[in-house]
């Protein structure tokens, strides 16, 4: 427990190292975001209304830098990330509010299928070394190295067009208001199927590999020949002996995998046009969207945070090794 | 002439297959009786545990059993050949009837599940039918056997010393009261005292329980003591095999005398300790005729071209060697 508390402790120091540098880079660079806005709106503003932007976006030149960055971590507290430029006057937060679930739902539903599908069936193949099942091997490291983008744009062309079920992008279909009917739950599941497939596709062969070779490296230890030894039935060896253990080095992969889900994807959003957080980020480097791209960045480290706050979690629930005594 | 209950004939294990193979197990034929400790002796990589992955079908890939038969005598009567038998079968044997202790009991045990389900799991596949509270009681029962605390039962692995995961091993080895138990250098990775105690422990569970033992090892002195017989291996055969009092007192095959004039003699008059000069021979390429003359202090002329057959000797001892001709043929 004490071991727990440890690295939460050091998450919250690393979470606020993020925040402090997610501060300090910005204002490194030099211009500042008010002139990015006076210049995108062709200088038709007053002096008065420059000010007001001065103050809104935490930039009034009378504030010492400390004093700014204190202001900038309360306001953080209070969920304030400032206001979007390209989506202005609208807050960061709620911009990104609307970016997250689309993301959280495409990207991380199908990183966990990935990882449950990819996972049972290295597991198997690696179980079964040395016969028909090697066959898979091969495929699954060709497969695996196909960029999922690529793999979006030959489904794009080859499975999308006038009349095909499958949507060549968005999110619902247009003109539908998003609400909990089955009309548009339907319709966000058409539009998620071919995004949702390519990112499979490719993060399924990933996982086979690298559990068939754990499985692989597991079934020569002592304790799997001991159990074939003690006679229990092959399924009990194979999952509560082998496959149990080696899942452990996959767990932390996972937990990496899902850090990414935000900050991953960015171009199978690009791609389908799935108005998900990364597509967000895209357009936000475009428009210089200072306020925008802050927050994405804190809302990514926070997630690869959280994401390594799980997998002490589930490490410690998996392998009592990690647990100490006291 | 005591009940047999193991018989190897003519066994063959190679690793690998083709022209690649390397052939690790060279026709062995091994007798186990009731009730008695055969020990299995010879120097690292002399096919000692591959024969007994072999006997017992655990034998890890590119390792092949290629001919030979291991005959299993039931408690009914009826004879099977553990090789032939169906997969099913064979899982139903295993353990209930042979019990194997491994090479390294650290690593035995699987890391991520309690001594308790390790024990218990075994006895739930092989009687299903029994309930989970007389399941743990015999788990608590088969610690105390082997002198550790029952209140270690819901410790993982890694909590336990070596020397008590050995015990843990041994304890789960008797679970299922088997007639036979195969040890595989079972004290190997332990300090001399624990290995002292745990050997004490086997002595008095195998009277009181009465398994026979196959144990093998490469420390002779350890055998010497705590077998009945001894068969000697020496790159993949077995080139002597006696009452062990008779090995200890006058091996016949100079390769068992370099082996006890290896380490020393507690009692009884000094002996010079010379060793083996030399290193065992490759697999790859084993000599011609016996395998042990280019290291041999008294290789006649023979022993250079023809392969000794292990045999009756005058004297009514297993022994190949030119020195001691066989009997017959």
């Amino acid at each position: 427990m004490s071991y727990l508390l440890k690295r939460f402790g050091f998450y919250l120091l690393t979470a606020w190292a993020a925040v402090t540098i997610n501060f300090f880079v910005p204002r490194m660079i030099p211009g500042d975001p008010v002139q990015a806005l006076i210049t995108k709106q062709r200088g038709q503003m007053t002096s008065e209304s420059v000010r007001s932007l001065y103050v809104l976006f935490g930039l009034d030149k009378d504030e010492s830098l400390a004093s700014q960055y204190f202001s900038y971590l309360g306001q953080l507290l209070r969920g304030d990330l400032g206001l979007s430029f390209t989506f202005f006057p609208t807050p960061v937060a709620e911009v990104i509010g609307d970016g997250l679930p689309w993301t959280v739902g495409l990207v991380g539903i199908t990183t966990v299928i990935g990882f449950l599908l990819g996972t049972a069936a290295g597991a198997v193949v690696g179980w079964r070394r040395g016969t028909w099942a090697d066959s898979l091997i091969p495929v699954t490291t060709f497969v695996s190295s196909i960029p999922y983008f690529w793999l979006g744009l030959v489904a794009i062309a080859l499975l999308t067009g006038p009349g095909s079920f499958f949507p060549a992008s968005g999110a619902y279909a247009i003109g539908l208001v998003p609400n909990w009917d089955w009309q548009f739950i339907g319709s966000t599941v058409q539009h998620a199927l071919l995004p949702a497939f390519t990112i499979l596709v490719s993060s399924v062969s990933g996982w086979i590999l690298s559990m068939r070779n754990m499985m692989v490296t597991v079934s020569s230890d002592d304790y799997v020949t001991v159990a074939h030894a003690k006679g229990l039935p092959e399924r009990r060896v194979m999952l509560a002996y082998a496959a149990r253990n080696a899942l452990l080095p996959n767990v932390s992969g996972f937990a990496l995998a899902l850090g990414f889900i935000v900050g991953g994807t960015l171009l199978v959003e690009i791609v389908f046009s799935y108005p998900g957080l990364g597509l967000q980020l895209f357009q936000a480097v475009g428009a210089k969207d200072y306020p925008l791209l802050q927050g994405i960045f804190l809302i990514i480290t926070l997630s690869v945070l959280l994401a390594n706050l799980l997998a002490d979690v589930a490490y410690l629930a998996l392998d009592p090794r990690t647990r100490r005594e006291g | 002439m005591k009940e047999r209950i193991l018989e190897v004939r003519g066994l063959n294990v190679d690793y690998g297959a083709g022209p690649g193979s390397v052939r690790a197990v060279r026709d062995v034929d091994l007798t186990l009786h009731r009730g008695e400790v055969l020990g299995l002796a010879g120097e690292s990589g002399s096919g000692k545990s591959t024969l007994a992955y072999g006997m017992t079908r655990l034998l890890p890939p590119p390792g092949v059993v290629a001919s030979g038969e291991v005959l299993y005598h039931l408690q009914d009567g009826t004879t099977v050949d553990l090789l032939r038998i169906r997969d099913a079968e064979l899982r139903r044997l295993r353990w209930s009837e042979i019990a194997i202790v491994f090479q390294g009991a650290i690593n035995s045990l699987n890391p991520v599940q309690r001594i308790s389900t390790q024990l218990v799991d075994v006895i739930k596949a092989h009687s299903p039918k029994t309930s989970p509270r007389a399941r743990q009681d015999r788990a608590r029962e088969l610690l105390e056997l082997v002198g550790i605390a029952a209140d270690r039962l819901h410790s993982y692995p890694h909590q336990l010393s070596g020397g008590m995961r050995q015990r843990v091993m041994i304890a789960m080895a008797l679970a299922l009261d088997p007639r036979v138990v195969v040890m595989d250098e079972p004290t190997t990775a332990l300090d001399v005292v624990v290995q002292r105690q745990i050997l004490r422990t086997l002595v008095d569970l195998r009277e009181r329980l009465g398994f026979s033992v196959v144990f093998i090892t490469h420390d002779l002195s350890l055998l010497v003591e705590f077998s009945d017989r001894i068969a000697i291996m020496y790159a993949g055969q077995v080139v002597e095999e006696a009452a062990s009092a008779d090995l200890y007192r006058s091996p016949l095959h100079p390769y068992s005398d370099g082996l006890l004039r290896s380490f020393p003699a507690l009692k009884g008059e000094k002996r010079e300790l010379t060793g083996i000069p030399g290193s065992p021979p490759d697999l790859r390429s084993m000599p011609a005729g016996c395998a042990f003359h280019p290291r041999c202090p008294r290789a006649l002329d023979v022993c250079g071209d023809r392969v000794p057959l292990l045999g009756q000797s005058r004297d009514g001892r297993s022994v190949a060697c030119w020195l001691h001709p066989v009997a017959v043929g």
